[in-house]
């Protein structure tokens, strides 16, 4: 059992990133989240999303979705995305234990939000 | 894995109330939740329950007090007793930095308190945790039963089947009532969050 210690300076950094990637394409939220359900940072409007039970609900996602890849013979699935009427949303994995949680409109493409992701992964596993 | 954000200056801990099915965990968290003023608790989250079953899980968030100048934040898990649902139990456990084994007291389910046990052990160990090493409170619930004329195990029994060799702290519970269940939420936050600070120390050494 391992601890994650986050500085302010961290922080800091990944909200910048979040921010550059995804809120500048037009994202209305962005999360990094554990795969414990905790949320380690988060960007963008969320005044009426519960976001502690959006994290909670996401890594349990990934993980029965995991466990589905498995009994399918495959390591994992990285990702995930679901389309809603309005609201859609897009869960990767930016790393063993990491992922980032993506909700957007459908004004925003989804190719553009795969894209933005995927570059995002990289500058964090670089971090 | 416990996280602690030095910006908000905020310890997050993951407690998790695992046992067989119909022992109690939802009903302790329901307790808890309905006995806290809104300042110390977040929304109670419930994935549909079929019955009186937990499908996946639920979820209190709880804002208890400081530590120097974190404020702690614990995040309380239920898991779904139902052998069936192994995988969903699994998942919960992730990154868990403390267990409450709601155990039933009733005799007829005594198996499945040691089989809960043993699925409890296995899981752990796929995430790489010793159960001997894990902050971890006992309760045993129900234990108003045996006034009514319910055959219940004795304390003695239920030590004997699931604590003997693991030494936990335990409680006797009924958790409708809240008997005991405020005690076990702060022996087990305690612990867990001396756990998480004591790695802290190590890790800022």
């Amino acid at each position: 059992m391992g601890i994650r210690v986050l500085t302010p300076e961290k922080v800091s950094r990944l909200e910048k990133l979040l921010r550059n990637y995804l809120l500048s394409i037009g994202v209305n939220l962005a999360l990094l989240i554990d795969e414990a359900g905790n949320i380690l940072v988060s960007s963008g409007k969320n005044a009426d999303v519960d976001v502690t039970s959006l994290a909670a609900l996401a890594a349990a996602n990934f993980g029965a979705t995991n466990q589905i890849a498995r009994i399918l013979g495959e390591d994992d699935f990285s990702i995930l995305y679901h389309k809603g009427k309005k609201d859609n949303i897009h869960l990767s994995k930016i790393n063993d234990d990491i992922i980032l949680v993506t909700v957007f409109t459908d004004e925003v493409p989804l190719g553009l939000v795969r894209l933005k992701a995927n570059q995002l992964a990289k500058q964090i596993q670089e971090l | 894995m416990a996280l602690i954000d030095l910006k908000k200056k905020e310890i997050y801990c993951k407690i998790v109330y695992y046992g067989p099915g119909r022992s109690g965990k939802t009903t302790n968290l329901l307790y808890i939740y309905n006995s806290l003023p809104e300042k110390f608790r977040g929304k109670l989250l419930t994935i549909e329950t079929k019955g009186e079953r937990t499908l996946f899980f639920d979820l209190l968030p709880l804002s208890l007090g400081k530590i120097k100048d974190l404020d702690i934040r614990l995040q309380l898990y239920t898991v779904p007793g139902q052998s069936l649902y192994k995988y969903a139990r699994k998942i919960v456990l992730k990154g868990v930095d403390g267990i409450v084994f709601v155990a039933d007291s009733l005799r007829i389910r005594r198996e499945k308190n040691k089989e809960s046990l043993e699925d409890l052990k296995e899981h752990l160990l796929e995430w790489n945790i010793d159960i001997h090493e894990i902050p971890l409170v006992f309760q045993y619930n129900k234990r108003d039963l045996g006034e009514i004329g319910i055959p219940i195990l004795t304390i003695e029994e239920l030590q004997e089947d699931l604590n003997r060799e693991l030494k936990a702290p335990y409680f006797e519970a009924v958790a409708p009532k809240g008997i005991g269940v405020f005690e076990t939420l702060k022996t087990i936050s305690k612990m867990s969050i001396r756990y998480i600070v004591q790695k802290y120390l190590k890790y800022s050494d």
